[in-house]
């Protein structure tokens, strides 16, 4: 399997589970549907036979609400059957909404309210220079999330302490709960501050697997923190999702499933 | 309730420009009319919690009688110390007002579940608790909490299908409400749970004569009126969508304890944990035993 197929499944299995449970942040899960995929099959050292491992990877979704294609990936990987995914959002299931780790093999950290992740992967790649092992943590947060103040005062700690095994990857869909970033609390000119906090920054499509890769194997951080900005499309891949801040909140029906499946499988087979 | 303190909060912005809302990004399809409205009365702090706090602070010092809005915790205890340093030490009119008590946003999980949130506020001293069982009540609370000095915290919930109606008895901040008048065993209950324990009591109301009084008001309360009402029963519960400890029924022990009251007294709620388990609000309702039935089953399992 590669990344492409990889984000096709995971993007029909997360349209499915959010249909099935009524669940809200359909947008924001298939906006890191790509990178989510890419960090899978083609960068982590992470693996259902390596999780017990002390030299494996680590993995955060900080923006834990887009939880149904982290699920979705690590079933599809492996990490559990995919036929555990039709208990998303259903009574006592282990399947919350919000990332939870709790009786789901391979999420490495519950998350839910923003602003934890980060500060969290920064201690993990910390503690895996401690102990001088080949850790290394990387954690997805959404851009509004980078509005939470812990979120740089961790990125201060980070590049104070050389963290260059440390990956920030920003989910850079513009959108956030009402309306774009820019016109909430602007983010922008973000890579400038990021620089200006010590990091090593770098800017991709974040829908583009080779571009995101090729972010993730760059070696020229010399020290620093990489934070690799990923321009993305909230609700990418459904075009009535895209861009759209009511699927922050809806789950299509069992008529936009269908639709929404059909535009997954068009886009795929001419790939 | 949320569509009932937009309502109350839109009235008495039209008649005072004082007031300002400030909101965590949160709230959509609810506030954009009011920003539409009061434009330089609303504003979006970000996903920013502490620092919506200080502002709020600083806004209120400055005279303003802002409103603070976001989900549970969020408004609560991610800024925690912004609240007892800035609103409280200061008494500033900063009202907190939070969307999801207890088990609100059941199955979006352990994060958004407010379950300690009440405990926390109660041992912060100025600090006014309400916690609504009803949409009618909430519209109340935000009326009456402007005219209260200092700052508060307006805990609200999705407004229940099963939400008793009874518009005969007023809402007073401070005065609990004696919904149904029994005798022998006393249900005290705060937040959107007071509509299932009512109708617990109305289910067993035949076998046995329950009294429910809707706790509305953790802070400030009035330790006599409470007193006397405990000391007339044999049996008191108290049910809450919130850990046992530090919330209600610590309220009311504490009041029994210090009055040394002979009376049988049990708290339901949750044992001290985070809800591992998902599951929608009734579904946890039921998984904690507060929800009609368990309580039915709890009443009719009492020996008098
Ligand atoms: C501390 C905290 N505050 C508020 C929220 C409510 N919330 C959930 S998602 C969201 C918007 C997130 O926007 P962004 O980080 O850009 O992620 P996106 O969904 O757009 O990918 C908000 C405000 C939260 N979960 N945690």
């Amino acid at each position: 399997m590669n990344s492409t197929e990889l984000a096709y499944r995971v993007r029909k299995h997360a349209l499915v589970m959010v249909n099935k449970g009524k669940s809200s942040h359909i947008g924001s899960a298939l906006s890191m549907v790509d990178i989510l995929a890419v960090l899978y099959n083609d960068f982590l050292n992470i693996s259902p036979l390596n999780i017990a491992s002390d030299d494996r990877d680590y993995f955060i979704l900080s923006k834990g609400h887009g939880g149904a294609s982290l699920y979705a990936t690590l079933a599809v990987k492996g990490f559990f059957p995919v036929h555990e995914l039709d208990k998303h959002y259903q009574n006592g299931t282990p399947f919350s909404g919000h990332v939870s780790h709790k009786g789901i093999p391979g999420v490495e950290f519950s998350t839910g309210s923003l602003g934890h992740g980060l500060p969290v992967a920064t201690g993990l790649a910390l503690a895996s220079k401690i102990d001088n092992r080949n850790s290394r943590a990387c954690v997805i947060v959404g851009d509004g999330e980078m509005m939470e103040g812990s979120n740089w005062e961790a990125l201060m700690f980070a590049a104070h302490h050389k963290l260059d095994n440390l990956t920030v990857i920003i989910d850079r869909n513009r959108l956030q709960s009402f309306t774009d970033t820019e016109n909430t609390v602007a983010l922008e000119p973000l890579d400038s501050k990021l620089n200006a906090f010590g990091c090593y920054c770098l800017e991709v499509d974040g829908h583009d697997h080779v571009e995101i890769l090729k972010a993730l194997n760059n070696k020229d951080n010399d020290g620093r923190v990489k934070v690799i900005i990923a321009n993305t499309i909230k609700g990418k891949g459904v075009s009535y999702m895209e861009n759209k801040v009511v699927w922050h909140y809806k789950f299509p029906d069992d008529e936009q499933l269908r639709a929404a499946l059909n535009e997954i499988d068009g886009d795929f087979y001419a790939s | 309730m949320r569509a009932k303190f937009i309502e109350a909060l839109t009235y008495l912005a039209s008649s005072n420009k004082d007031i300002v809302l400030v909101t965590g990004d949160l709230g959509f399809g609810s506030f954009e009319q009011f920003e539409k409205k009061f434009p330089g009365q609303y504003f979006n702090a970000g996903i920013a919690e502490q620092s919506m706090i200080g502002i709020a602070s600083g806004l209120a010092k400055a005279g303003k009688i802002v409103f603070v809005y976001s989900i549970g915790n969020f408004v609560t205890m991610r800024c925690l110390e912004q609240i007892r340093n800035d609103a409280c030490y200061h008494d500033l009119n900063v009202n907190l007002v939070s969307q999801g008590g207890g088990f609100t946003y059941g199955a979006l999980g352990m994060s958004h579940h407010a379950t300690e949130d009440i405990a926390i506020m109660r041992a912060l001293p100025n600090m006014t608790i309400c916690a609504p069982s009803c949409s009618k009540d909430t519209y109340d609370a935000v009326l009456q909490l402007i005219d209260i000095k200092g700052p508060s915290y307006l805990r609200l919930e999705k407004a229940n299908t099963n939400e008793h109606s009874d518009n005969s008895l007023s809402y007073e901040i401070g005065i609990p409400k004696m919904l149904k008048e029994g005798k022998d065993i006393l249900l005290i209950a705060t937040g959107g749970v007071v509509n299932e324990v009512l109708d617990a009591a109305v289910t067993v109301g035949d076998e046995l004569n329950v009294s429910v009084f809707d706790f509305h008001t953790i802070k400030p309360i009035n330790h006599h009126i409470i007193l006397q009402e405990i000391k007339k029963y044999k049996y008191v519960v108290s049910i809450e969508e919130h850990q046992v400890n530090g919330g209600l029924g610590s309220l009311i022990a504490e009041i029994i304890a210090e009055n040394n009251v002979d009376v049988f007294f049990k708290r339901l709620g949750i044992n001290d944990e985070l809800i591992t388990l998902v599951g929608d609000q009734a579904y946890l309702r039921d998984n904690i035993g507060i929800d009609k039935n368990s309580i039915v089953s709890f009443l009719r399992n009492i020996k008098l």
